[in-house]
């Protein structure tokens, strides 16, 4: 895609984003605020998978930490909330840094399994730490400073946030040393014998994925005023790694059309049946089946090839 | 002293039930490459399956045998009608068994609901066995005669049989194994029938004495995975050694550190994967 389209494409979502709460206030922007915090999650996912070809199954719980830190040091030490909202990304980048020294070594699947054994340690502290977490109960409470309490600001302020970090991840995966993930991804011995360090490339990616994911994790805290185990869980972990692979591994905005197509469809199904998690589980075996691309990964398939797929 | 020995047999118990889960699991990964996640699923499964069965005949080895053939059953649907649409690639079959498990575990939710059971274990079963002053658990040690019965067996199968030796053919050279004339394909189908039925039994047998609840799959997933990753992909010593040191862990960690019980598991998991990637029995692949 040329860089005019491109920049007319972004301009042209920006629009439409900017005038949601207009057009459908109330319920649907509330929506339209989850879809792009998890769009951010979705997009932190996809620097790793897309990009350094590392598949991680533990970002819920990165996410959860510092949705975790900021609700605890806002509602029980009685902190500041801004600063609590760093500590709860410098908790969550700390998080992604102690995972990727124990993760970077390996990859394919047992990366992916690693990482789902490492999330899952969060979620068990969190569940049975109750002294600190409040285990099972979480811990409640309205973290969002008083000028951000209308639903509508609530919503541009985080649509301000995200299209920064948006653009910030777009930066990183752009630049030379995103180049370098695609190029390890690609072949990691060909790149070590170029004279990359394979490992450090991979711990920082990693690292800054684990601070975009907290980042995302802070503003959840401020949209749900709640956090619970479920939060850190591995299904969180599998929702954003489904709203990636749905929008798209490998295209990072995938990670907001994967976002806006699984949480309306969360809501639509919702509407009739309690069976959610069941209709899930259905999306992931026909996304891997039929649509292993994602959605953009088609669009950009069709753009490459006029028309055809690229094999 | 006594209360040493319960928790020596507290860890043992334990680990013989994650042994017969963490075999299966190891036996498919090792041969098919395939990390199957809705190993956890399919062994709540087999615990529900084992408990209505339990409730309906009063018979607990009949519902063992169901569980087991359910699973089994399971296991073949999943293989041949899903898993045959991604084969050869690694990381889409293992989201798709993640998509699988996400189903079956909801698929229970309806079925059994969200509360805690206990599969019934027959009179000869229940109550506490007496040795040298200690009393314990009879369940528990036949779990774990079980776990001692199923290792014996599956080291027999792997290492002396013909389907053993094309297993372990398998695990090294797959490709090798198909040009030399063998139905691959079929042993992939038995191993993975195999293990699932494996899960099945673990979920009967667990569902006794660690009940079955909505989120036990993930549990026992996450320790079948440390398991596997601490003894090495298709290792059966490495699932056994892996069993033990995981179960220990655990029954130790929970009850000296209750909080952080799952640091103490993974803490140690993390150090030796610093070292051994491969894990202790693992082979390059």
């Amino acid at each position: 895609m040329r860089r005019s389209t491109r920049l007319a494409v972004f301009a042209a979502t920006l629009a439409v984003l900017a005038l949601v709460p207009f057009v459908v206030p109330g319920y649907p922007t509330t929506l339209a605020t989850e879809m792009l915090i998890f769009a951010t999650l979705a997009m932190s996912i996809d620097i790793l998978s897309g990009f350094a070809g590392r598949t991680p199954l533990c970002h819920g719980a990165i996410f959860g930490v510092s949705t975790y830190v900021l609700l605890y040091y806002v509602t029980v030490a009685n902190g500041n909330v801004w600063v609590g909202a760093a500590l709860g990304i410098a908790a969550a980048t700390l998080t992604a840094m102690i995972f990727a020294l124990l993760a970077v070594r390996t990859s394919g699947v047992y990366f992916l399994l690693l990482t789902l054994a490492l999330g899952m340690v969060v979620w068990g502290v969190c569940l049975r730490w109750t002294s600190v977490t409040g285990g099972e109960n979480g811990i409640r409470g309205t973290v969002r400073p008083a000028w951000l309490g209308n639903a509508r600001v609530l919503y541009y302020f985080i649509l301000v946030v995200t299209s920064a970090m948006t653009a910030a991840m777009w930066r990183f995966v752009r630049s030379p040393f995103g180049l370098t993930l695609a190029g390890i991804r690609e072949s990691e011995t060909r790149m070590r014998a170029l004279g990359y360090d394979v490992p450090l490339h991979l711990f920082l990616a990693f690292t800054v994925s684990g601070f975009f994911a907290g980042l995302a994790g802070v503003l959840y805290a401020f949209f749900n005023s709640f956090v619970s185990p479920s939060t850190v869980g591995l299904e969180q972990s599998v929702e954003g790694l489904l709203m990636a692979l749905v929008g798209g591994v490998g295209t990072l905005f995938g990670g907001l059309v994967g976002a806006a197509i699984i949480i309306s469809l969360e809501n639509l199904v919702s509407a009739y049946t309690e069976r959610w998690m069941m209709a899930l589980g259905l999306l992931f075996i026909f996304t891997m089946i039929f649509a292993p691309s994602g959605v953009l990964g088609r669009v950009r398939e069709a753009l490459a090839g006029n028309g055809k797929p690229r094999t | 002293m006594t209360l040493a020995a319960i928790q020596v047999l507290n860890g043992l118990t334990f680990a013989a039930l994650l042994f017969l889960v963490a075999s299966g699991f190891t036996l498919i990964f090792g041969l098919m490459r395939i990390v199957n996640l809705a190993h956890g699923a399919l062994y709540l499964m087999g615990g529900y399956i084992a408990l209505s069965t339990a409730m309906e005949s009063g018979s607990f080895a009949l519902a063992i045998a169901a569980a087991a053939a359910a699973i089994a059953l399971a296991g073949f649907l999943v293989d041949r009608f899903l898993l045959g649409f991604v084969k050869g690639h690694e990381l889409r079959q293992v989201l798709l068994t993640l998509g699988i498990a996400l189903c079956l575990n909801d698929l229970a939710l309806v079925i059994w609901g969200g509360d805690t059971f206990t599969v019934p274990v027959p009179e000869a079963l229940r109550g506490a066995w007496s040795f040298a002053g200690i009393s314990y658990p009879r369940y528990r040690l036949f779990v774990l005669a079980v776990g001692v019965v199923v290792f014996v067996l599956l080291w027999l199968l792997v290492n002396r049989t013909r389907l053993g030796a094309l297993i372990r053919a398998g695990v090294d050279d797959a490709e090798t194994v198909e040009a030399i004339g063998i139905d691959i394909k079929r042993v992939f189908v038995g191993t993975f029938m195999l293990g699932a039925a494996l899960a099945g039994v673990g979920g009967a047998l667990g569902g006794a004495f660690l009940s079955l609840y909505p989120t036990a799959d993930s549990e026992i997933l996450v320790f079948s995975l440390a398991v596997v990753i601490i003894g090495g992909r298709g290792s059966l010593w490495g699932a056994a050694v892996g069993s033990l040191f995981v179960a220990m862990l655990a029954t130790y960690g929970q009850v000296w550190f209750p909080e952080l019980a799952y640091f103490v598991i993974f803490g140690p998991m993390a150090l030796l994967l610093a070292f051994r990637p491969l894990g202790l029995f693992g082979r390059a692949a």
